[in-house]
């Protein structure tokens, strides 16, 4: 996540969170790192629609918890039509919570002790199509997916990760950037891309009733 | 603290030893029973909800269990953590819903099951034809009232004793009577009237039961609620007080230590650390399994030595010698980073399919060349790779100038089936 992308412009971005003081300092770095245009700021859920209907931003920055319903709320009610793109920044650890909001919708989930560049890199990523794991999420995926599957389901293909996509998230998992990971696999950065928008893919799509039947498990430890 | 440890046994609910099936209150469709019975057997719930449509072509078979189990299964509310339940109170997430893929799959089925059960009755292989009505209008009553009564107990503003609640039960409570009492005025039939008339009576008696049932069992109900209500209240009181106590006293630390930087980044990590395990309850109870273990290592080498040090755990098995001296090992090369890689970061990935357990520890230091650590340095080769492989057990390092180190640990999980959870690390030198 360390390699920047080349992207046309400079990218525009509106900061969702119900924190003032959390949004002041987000925008105060992203406006530092001079990539980056915050169109604006909006703190619940309704206001936060408002915003992306009004100024279409390429990257909404997304907090998972928020009066209204939550960031997954805002994507759902944005609809599938809406041209931009979700990441999700939280401090939430909740497992449930963070594929919760990757299922709505969103390319990609990051925790708030990110770092300023690394958090412009992750937006341009996003906006160009491409997935943000951070190795917390690629943990998540690697457990919602343990295991395989006795019984055969509605789509095999959506419902496990392939050897190569397992590869990717477990390197990820260890901290590899992107190109690190492409590195050590040797295959190019394009190839990573790929790999990891197919798992988010699946992440969104699976029906493996698994997935769901993981996150109700983790809440009963 | 960052990471993902799910039960290798899944956790459903275990009372003495045994698995036993509950219904969801969150991915119920209408009483939770399908769902709760697929989960306990580990198949789909669609063929469950299909098992029952079915069972009901044979005299209502199906029916009857549905309503059996709704009765015998407890309601299983979803169990979180505090920050979750309190983020789910406020508003601030949206909690699970029910996808509109299960409710139109499962409307199908019921559809299909009842153009079989018309069928059926039809061609004269059904129910007695005088039976269907009141079977039929019974089962829809209870429904209703059943799944009030869940609802009821599941949170307060539904035991209020008016409203649509109220209505509906009076509703069905009053049509089961109602029928019942209109079945033996239209049923002048000789001998059989008897029987009729027993049974119209036992329709009567479930009406009035459920007219007046609900109320008896929420008086009850209401008195136990009440009392766990105070008992958490103030359990919460005393979490509360915790806290505040945790956080004032770091707030006051960090006053204290404005102009050390270090020491302030470590005092604020540590108390998010701990507020975010509370929280979210990411923290294992049991310090005896292999990934609290390895959690544990993170944070305690990220306090002393004042580095980040991220953890992501897969998967979990319990913490046997050979596996604690895994831990023991990643511990060392945690340390090893943070003291001579000179980074502001360590990424800790430990993951477990049951039968290996491996742990890599990754950071993007100044790194050094294997071959150069002299043979007598202890770090390294005793308290790395010899550890690991007396336990049978494989060390690989990577490490090349500029590009940072990795330390990859793989030990197989022992499958004797006496290695259990109580005798941890027995014989083993402590860390």
């Amino acid at each position: 996540m360390t390699d920047r992308l080349p992207t046309p412009g400079r990218l525009r971005v509106a900061i969702v969170d119900d924190h003032a003081m959390f949004r002041t300092g987000v925008r105060t770095e992203l406006e530092r790192s001079g990539a980056v245009d915050v169109v604006g700021e909006a703190e619940d859920v309704d206001s936060a629609i408002e915003l992306v209907r009004a100024t279409a931003p390429d990257v909404v920055l997304l907090d998972v918890h928020m009066p209204g319903g939550g960031g997954g709320e805002v994507i759902r009610r944005c609809g599938p039509t809406t041209k931009s793109t979700f990441l999700a920044l939280s401090v939430s650890d909740a497992a449930e919570d963070v594929i919760g909001i990757i299922r709505a919708g969103a390319r990609g989930y990051v925790t708030k002790n990110i770092s300023g560049d690394e958090l412009v890199d992750s937006l341009a990523r996003v906006a160009a199509g491409d997935a943000v794991f951070s190795p917390r999420l690629a943990g998540f995926v690697l457990d919602a997916f343990a295991g395989t599957i006795e019984v055969a389901q509605v789509d095999e293909d959506l419902d496990r990760l392939t050897e190569r996509e397992r590869e990717v998230m477990r390197l990820i998992a260890r901290g590899y950037a992107y190109k690190e990971v492409a590195q050590e696999l040797f295959i190019s950065v394009k190839t990573v891309e790929t790999h990891v928008s197919s798992v988010l893919r699946k992440l969104q799509l699976s029906s493996r009733h698994e997935l769901t039947k993981w996150a109700n498990d983790r809440r009963l430890i | 603290m960052t990471d993902t440890a799910a039960d290798p046994q899944g956790a459903p609910p275990r009372v003495g030893g045994l698995r036993r099936a509950s219904r969801p209150v969150d991915r119920r469709l209408l009483g939770g029973v399908a769902v709760g019975v697929a989960e306990h057997l580990g198949v789909p719930p669609l063929w469950v909800r299909a098992g029952f449509v079915v069972a009901t072509w044979f005299n209502g078979a199906g029916i009857v269990a549905y309503l059996l189990l709704w009765r015998l299964l407890p309601l299983a509310q979803p169990k979180s953590s505090p920050g979750v339940e309190s983020a789910t109170r406020r508003g601030l997430r949206t909690p699970g819903r029910i996808g509109p893929v299960d409710v139109l799959q499962t409307t199908a089925v019921v559809a299909l099951g009842v153009g079989v059960l018309v069928l059926l009755q039809v061609v004269g292989l059904g129910l007695n034809d005088g039976l269907v009505v009141p079977a039929v209008v019974a089962v829809v009553g209870v429904a209703v009232v059943w799944r009030q009564l869940d609802d009821a107990s599941l949170s307060r503003w539904m035991r209020q004793r008016s409203g649509w609640a109220l209505a509906s039960r009076v509703g069905a409570g009053v049509a089961l009577v109602a029928i019942a009492g209109l079945y033996v005025v239209t049923q002048e039939r000789g001998w059989n009237a008897l029987v009729d008339l027993a049974s119209a009576s036992v329709v009567a008696i479930v009406g009035i039961g459920l007219l007046l049932g609900p109320w008896i069992v929420r008086l009850m109900s209401d008195l136990g609620a009440e009392r766990r209500e105070r008992i958490r209240s103030q359990e919460r009181a005393d979490v509360a007080a915790h806290l505040h106590d945790s956080v004032l006293q770091t707030l006051a630390l960090l006053q204290k230590n404005a102009g050390d930087q270090a020491t302030v980044a470590t005092l604020a990590r540590r108390q998010e650390r701990e507020l975010r395990a509370w929280l979210y309850g990411d923290e294992a109870d049991e310090a005896d399994t292999w990934a609290a273990a390895l959690r544990a290592v993170a944070a305690d080498v990220e306090e002393t030595h004042q580095v980040p040090v991220e953890a992501v755990v897969v998967g979990d098995v319990a913490l046997d010698p050979d596996v604690a001296a895994l831990v023991r090992a990643a511990r060392e090369a945690v340390v090893n980073a943070a003291k001579h890689a000179g980074v502001d970061r360590i990424d800790v990935y430990g993951e477990t399919d049951g039968r290996t357990v491996e742990v890599f520890v990754r950071d993007r230091g100044i790194g050094f060349d294997p071959g150069d650590v002299p043979e007598d340095r202890m770090g390294v080769r005793g308290s790395i790779v010899d550890r690991v492989e007396r336990h049978g057990g494989t060390a690989s390092i990577r490490s090349s100038a500029g590009q940072g180190t990795e330390v990859a640990l793989r030990m197989p999980v022992r499958t004797d089936p006496t290695t259990s959870i109580d005798h941890t690390s027995e014989g083993e030198d402590p860390t």
